[in-house]
């Protein structure tokens, strides 16, 4: 049907300039800004040199819009931010205006049309997500909705600025972790090896590849019913599932055995400490889809007790830095096992060789 | 409403009554345009409730139209109930890119082989370049909503992780037409596979009185040099860029790239004494002392009474009232942000701008997470030159890693099998102690060149 030579050339245009959609009043004062302030959760004030102002409104999305929803959006950036919008890393949009009189009836109007006004400063942002069963091949659980039923709880936490600083959640529907490093993050933990299709691996798996893949070497060929096919060392499988992607008859995710985990104290910025990664706090939550109650109940859990307990401007990991992970543990409750001692390459650096302990 | 065509007020006012669940609005599409019926989908309606925006309420919006959602709907609300994944991949792509198409095929078959939901079949997505920021202008994004109407689901995600923005759900066949309509509008194809990725740059130099260097330029100009390593994947795995304009790094470049462009300075922070005066009368002390002057990480602050504050080239003050000032010494100072973040305006980065690079971020497959190392710890970001050293510094990185990196390893694994020390002579950049956090604590490395090495940096001290 699509005869080669009736097939159009990519023009290899590659990242286009945004010049063309900035804000006029951004594009007239580009790299030429002073300070900012934030009048109010959601809004950021920014002045320029020369005097000029901005007030950017930020507002929540689902992320995955259909046409409508980003039409609506379209509507009131023609309304009131000159037909200009900006989307932040974790999906928040943004709606510039260079008068102050447009902030309120805009917030009005985005809150009227059902997407929350905030994500500012010391809130909870929007979580960061990826895929999951909307489209990924490798899924254990979704994001999108996972993100959603999250968002409900913590609708009131984004849409003020009441953290001590700001909070970062990421989830990530395996262990590759799409989501990235965050305060606090939900992933995909699965606890049982790969459950292999013998029948399919020789026509579907290029084995070296997926032996390569594995972190501790469990995977080895074999001859499985006179066909050939691989076989896990099941004592040295520690069920991260990077051999499924190579090779799905590898299938990891099961609906009971494949749990959630939350990691916290990931931190992006070189504000004071150094960035950080994040660490494993709790494991073995079910992955109860369609609202995830167990994780939100966790999730919440860890919030306010930082929420609680954080001094201003400490971010999660500042606040474990300071309050120790005995005491972190102590105050959520949450039990430490044999688990979240660190046995992977360069672990040593994880144990506290010192007697700096406090009680 | 009146500038709207005929189509977009359909779209607007159908959302509205989903919303609102008011009646059929008169200028409602024809009957024949209606979609089939849709499944039951019970896990996915509780997603339509809370506050939230629902994205479940947005696929059911299409759905009206589409039989392809209501399909679509059918096999997400399937893995709801089984809490399985039903995509496998495969190899779709439009002519002339090898990458950038993420092909989904459904693996939801019934007893005789047949898709049990046959309108969702294929739902590949398409991954597109943002522009730097991710600015756009509701021109652009009506345009898109129109096309990926027409070609695909109607679903856009704003943005991946990477930053693409996601053309989620097309057929086979209309992966081209859209993509053919995307590429006139002047957008292009993001990476995917082992392949140099999109890229993100932060809002920097358009919004944030942080920003250090041009970072839309930056992301462009190194972005625009590898489209053929985006557009055809045949690196030993992928590479990312990503380009912050200071080192708050708002887009978490140095955990997630493999090159990270972070903005910085190297003279003395700048200071705004009615700034600094202003944000003293409405904070005070105490909050200048526990959430400012305690949380330098070296130390670096002080606060003196005026007369005191010492007149070194390398000190800059600034005036809390009549009498005191804080005092920072920038020799101490790491260019953290913290104090620049709390007391914007009355502290700013220096004159002296650049960059700093680090290379090897990355997330855990295979061998743990690594954040990247310090590379090039400043380099200046301004004059055409300035930014053809970036790319020819890029260019190099990913010609190494070419040529030097196995299969599926990424360049900080890289870098972590043969040695940073092994890497920089390659790359005939000299060693510099900002590259560690300590010298090294062990015995075990082999010194016979000491003597070379201590000559060859005196050599090149007295060339300078
Ligand atoms: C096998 C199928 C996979 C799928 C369908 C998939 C899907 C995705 C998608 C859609 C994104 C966002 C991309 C964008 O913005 O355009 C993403 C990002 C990402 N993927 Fe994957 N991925 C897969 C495999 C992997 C693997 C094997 C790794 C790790 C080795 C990985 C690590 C990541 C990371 C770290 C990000 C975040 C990138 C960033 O923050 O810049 N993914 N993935
Ligand atoms: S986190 Fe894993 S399952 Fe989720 S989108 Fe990324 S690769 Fe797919
Ligand atoms: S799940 Fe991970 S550890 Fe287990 S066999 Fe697969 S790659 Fe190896
Ligand atoms: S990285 Fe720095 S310059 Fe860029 S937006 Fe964030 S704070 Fe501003
Ligand atoms: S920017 Fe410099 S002076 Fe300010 S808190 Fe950070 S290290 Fe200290």
């Amino acid at each position: 049907m699509n005869a080669p030579a009736q097939m159009r050339r990519p023009k290899e245009t590659g990242v286009p300039d945004n010049k063309k959609y900035l804000h006029p009043t951004l594009a007239k004062n580009y790299g030429n800004w002073r300070y900012h302030d934030r009048p109010r959760p959601g809004v950021l004030h920014h002045v320029a040199h020369g005097g000029d102002e901005v007030w950017s409104v930020r507002a929540g999305t689902q992320r995955q819009m259909d046409v409508y929803t980003i039409r609506k959006l379209c509507d009131i950036a023609d309304q009131f931010a000159e037909g200009r919008v900006r989307f932040t890393i974790r999906s928040n949009i943004e709606f510039i205006v260079a008068d102050e009189k447009k902030v309120a009836p805009l917030i009005a109007a985005l809150e009227e049309a059902g997407f929350p006004v905030g994500g500012t400063g010391n809130s909870v942002t929007m979580i960061a997500h990826t895929q999951g069963w909307l489209h990924c091949d490798i899924p254990g659980t979704d994001a999108s909705g996972v993100v959603k039923a999250l968002m409900d709880e913590l609708y009131d936490e984004f849409k003020r600025e009441e953290m001590p600083n700001r909070v970062h959640l990421s989830t990530s529907c395996c262990e590759i972790n799409c989501g990235g490093q965050a305060d606090l993050a939900i992933i995909v933990q699965h606890t049982k090896p790969p459950v292999i299709n013998h029948e399919l691996v020789a026509n579907v798996c290029e084995r070296p590849t997926v032996v390569a893949r594995c972190p501790v070497a469990a995977i080895r060929p074999a001859m499985v019913n006179g066909k050939p096919s691989l076989e896990i060392d099941e004592s040295k499988c520690m069920c991260c599932g990077a051999c499924y992607p190579p090779c799905p008859p590898m299938q990891i995710n099961d609906p009971e055995y494949s749990k959630l985990a939350i990691w916290v104290g990931g931190k992006n910025s070189n504000a004071r400490g150094k960035p950080t990664f994040m660490k494993m706090v709790a494991s073995g939550l079910p992955n109860n889809a369609p609202r995830w109650p167990e994780v939100a109940e966790v999730v919440k859990r860890i919030l306010m007790v930082y929420k609680e307990d954080g001094r201003p401007w400490e971010r999660m990991a500042d606040w474990i830095d300071r309050i120790g992970w005995p005491r972190f543990f102590e105050k959520t409750g949450l039990p430490f096992t044999k688990y979240l001692i660190d046995d992977w390459t360069g672990s040593r650096a994880n144990l506290n060789a010192s007697t700096h302990i406090r009680f | 409403m009146s500038r709207l065509i005929a189509g977009k007020v359909r779209g607007y006012c159908r959302r509205i009554k989903a919303r609102s669940g008011r009646g059929v609005h008169s200028s409602r599409l024809k009957e024949d345009m209606m979609a089939k019926k849709m499944h039951d989908t019970p896990n996915l309606d509780e997603l339509e409730k809370g506050p939230w925006p629902s994205f479940v309420s947005g696929l059911k919006d299409l759905a009206k139209e589409k039989d392809y959602m209501v399909d679509l709907l059918g096999q997400l609300e399937a893995s709801y109930k089984t809490r399985k994944g039903y995509w496998k991949g495969g190899t779709v792509g439009v002519f002339g890119y090898g990458g950038g198409v993420i092909p989904r095929f459904t693996e939801l078959k019934d007893e005789n082989g047949q898709p049990v939901f046959k309108d969702a079949a294929e739902f590949h997505t398409l991954r597109v370049m943002p522009p730097p920021g991710m600015h756009y202008d509701t021109g652009t994004l009506r345009q898109f909503c129109d096309l990926w109407e027409k070609h695909g689901s109607g679903l856009i995600a704003f943005h991946g992780q990477s930053g693409d923005i996601m053309f989620q759900g097309a057929t086979t066949e209309n992966v081209q037409k859209a993509f053919d309509e995307i590429n006139e509008m002047g957008f292009d194809l993001g990476g995917a596979g082992p392949a140099v990725r999109t890229s993100m740059s932060c809002v920097g130099a358009a919004r944030c009185e942080q920003s250090c260097y041009d970072e839309a330029r930056a992301h462009r100009t190194v972005i625009n040099t590898f489209l053929d390593d985006i557009h055809r994947p045949s690196l030993p795995y992928k590479f990312k860029f990503k380009f912050s304009g200071c080192p708050n790094d708002c887009m978490n470049s140095i955990q997630r790239s493999d090159m990270s462009v972070i903005g910085t300075w190297r003279d003395n922070i700048r200071t705004d004494d009615t700034l600094g005066k202003k944000w003293f009368v409405k904070h005070g002390m105490n909050e200048l002392v526990n959430d400012v002057v305690a949380r330098c990480p070296t130390k670096a602050l002080q606060i003196k009474e005026i007369k005191n504050v010492r007149k070194d080239a390398h000190i800059s003050a600034v005036a809390l009232d009549d009498a005191q000032a804080l005092e920072i010494d920038n020799k101490d100072c790491v260019r953290c942000m913290h104090c620049v973040n709390v007391m914007t305006g009355a502290l700013a980065p220096g004159k002296d701008k650049g960059v700093t690079i680090l290379i090897g971020g990355k997330s855990h497959l295979k061998i743990g997470g690594l954040l990247g190392t310090v590379i090039i710890p400043f380099m200046k970001l301004e004059s055409d030159e300035d930014f053809e050293k970036l790319t020819d510094f890029a260019q190099r990185t990913i010609d190494f890693f070419a040529e030097n990196a196995l299969e599926h390893e990424r360049t900080g694994e890289m870098i972590e099998r043969i040695g940073l020390a092994t890497f920089l002579e390659a790359m005939e950049i000299d060693v510099d102690p900002a590259m560690v956090n300590s010298p090294r604590m062990n015995p075990y490395v082999r010194t016979d060149g000491w003597d070379d090495e201590v000559a060859k940096i005196k050599a090149k001290k007295q060339a300078a």
